[in-house]
């Protein structure tokens, strides 16, 4: 694959914004902390969708006021809701992700929203429980699905059955768009792996080359790996950080073998996680945070003390960041939507709780002071 | 023949806040699926909030018609029967 892509990694440090917003999605609601310039004091905002079953929020970065929800409610089927003005008003989806009349399947909740590529405003991807992928083609009021994934011959195969999805269903998740191609997308799924399209999403091929299924029998599949969070490194798409069930990776383009990049964490604390954070200026620096993966799978912060790791290497060494944090009997987690970074030079990383704490550091995580509690479980984070 | 159809809380925001309201069916033999779907002719986005994408009714929603559960969409309704729609237990 030859894109026309600079050379990287050159450090591009930008202005410091303005203020800076989390949209925080919870199990009860959407609510909003803002900030100024200098991110000292926060002031939170909400409930919206108050009750609703609110899965990710995401602001479209093309006209900057176009907002997203995915959301559901226990009784009632999974819906998108949309704001042209920055989440002052808003309106339903007239026809929100579904899949096919006749193809048996029906989609439990959306999942996952990614704006597309900049040079197609109004057009939008959803990842969805159990796997589905969907596009809009107007800003989220109407969507349908890809059928070259959703009616892809291999895709049964590919996502194997409802046993093989998390706890919650199985999803479809972390849609990138290239930046130089918008036909250049990758996919990921828990479970199935992580897919790549180079048509716009009219056909796909399986990128799980090096990544440990330690789950399955074979351990060198093609597909049907757990990659829970997988993210582009700043600036430099030809990078990704995976965070999976079963380890940490890095993959560098063209390449299509994963490099291991969590043999550098401490055994004790381990390599399972959820989220993954590329630094948004640094393209070999990324935060993870850690959570218990062993015995029965408790997926809480290991030990009772919450941390975050940080990579400024590439994957090769991590370091411990928990200044501020609990250092004892702190049973939470942060799920693989729940951790994010702001566009500051000295950038911001946040993250939301389980037990509905919203943490946050504007020293890249030297130290952590926490933003707001008592809210519902946290779903999703991002700054925006 | 209309039917009154009774609107649960989750719903009621597709109805203008209504607890009640009245479905004004042309034909005298209606299945529920054609009550439902004169619902959504009404209060557009209402049907997919209950019914799924294959044409069944979600897990957590039950509908009676009169006294009767009915979840078989071609079950046919009564002349002027009631529609009671249930957002029934679920959540935590």
């Amino acid at each position: 694959m030859a894109r026309t892509a600079a050379k990287h990694p050159a450090v591009k440090r930008t202005e410091s914004p303005k203020r800076t917003r989390l949209l925080i999605a919870t199990r009860k609601g959407l609510w909003t902390l803002t900030t100024d310039g200098a991110r000292r004091t926060w002031k939170l905002a909400g409930p919206q969708f108050l009750g609703n079953i609110v899965h990710h929020a995401m602001l479209d970065p093309r006209d900057g006021k176009t907002l997203l929800v995915a959301a559901r409610t226990g009784h009632l089927g999974p819906t998108v809701f949309r704001s042209t003005d920055n989440g002052k008003t808003w309106k339903e989806a007239v026809t929100p992700p579904a899949f096919d009349a006749g193809s048996g399947r029906v989609v439990d909740h959306t999942f996952w929203l990614t704006p597309g590529h900049a040079s197609q405003p109004g057009v939008w991807f959803a990842g969805t429980s159990p796997q589905g992928l969907f596009r809009s083609d107007d800003g989220g009021a109407n969507w349908k699905g890809v059928a070259g994934f959703n009616a892809h011959p291999q895709r049964k195969a590919w996502c194997g059955g409802d046993q093989d999805g998390t706890p919650d269903g199985p999803k479809l998740h972390s849609i990138l768009i290239d930046p130089r191609d918008a036909a250049h997308m990758y996919i990921s799924m828990s479970s199935g792996g992580t897919f790549e399209s180079n048509d716009g999403g009219a056909d796909w091929h399986p990128l799980n080359q090096g990544v440990r299924a330690d789950f399955q029998p074979n351990p060198d599949l093609e597909y049907g790996h757990d990659p829970h969070c997988v993210r582009f490194a700043a600036g430099n798409p030809d990078r990704l950080y995976m965070q999976n069930h079963c380890g940490l990776f890095r993959l560098d383009r063209p390449a299509t073998r994963w490099t291991d990049i969590g043999t550098g964490m401490p055994k004790a604390v381990g390599y399972v996680g959820f989220p993954m954070v590329p630094h948004p200026h640094d393209p070999n620096s990324a935060w993870i945070f850690p959570m218990d993966g062993t015995d029965v799978w408790p997926r809480i912060s290991p030990g009772g003390k919450p941390a975050a790791y940080r990579t400024r290497d590439g994957g090769k060494t991590w370091k411990r960041q928990a200044d501020g944090m609990p250092k004892s009997q702190a049973w939470w987690t942060v799920k693989r939507q729940a951790m994010t970074v702001d566009r500051f030079p000295v950038a911001g990383v946040y993250f939301g709780t389980t037990s509905g704490e919203v943490w946050g550091t504007r020293d890249e995580g030297r130290s952590w002071k926490c933003l707001a509690a008592h809210l519902p479980h946290i779903y999703a984070i991002e700054s925006v | 023949m209309n039917h009154r159809v009774a609107i649960p809380s989750p719903l009621r925001s597709y109805c203008a806040g209504e607890a009640t309201v009245t479905i004004a069916c042309a034909a005298d033999s209606l299945s529920l699926g054609d009550v439902l779907a004169a619902l959504e002719s009404a209060h557009p986005g209402i049907r997919f909030r209950m019914q799924d994408e294959q044409g069944h009714l979600r897990p957590h929603i039950k509908v009676f018609v009169d006294a009767d559960v009915e979840r078989d969409l071609a079950a046919r309704i009564p002349p002027g029967a009631d529609i009671m729609i249930v957002a029934a237990l679920s959540g935590g």
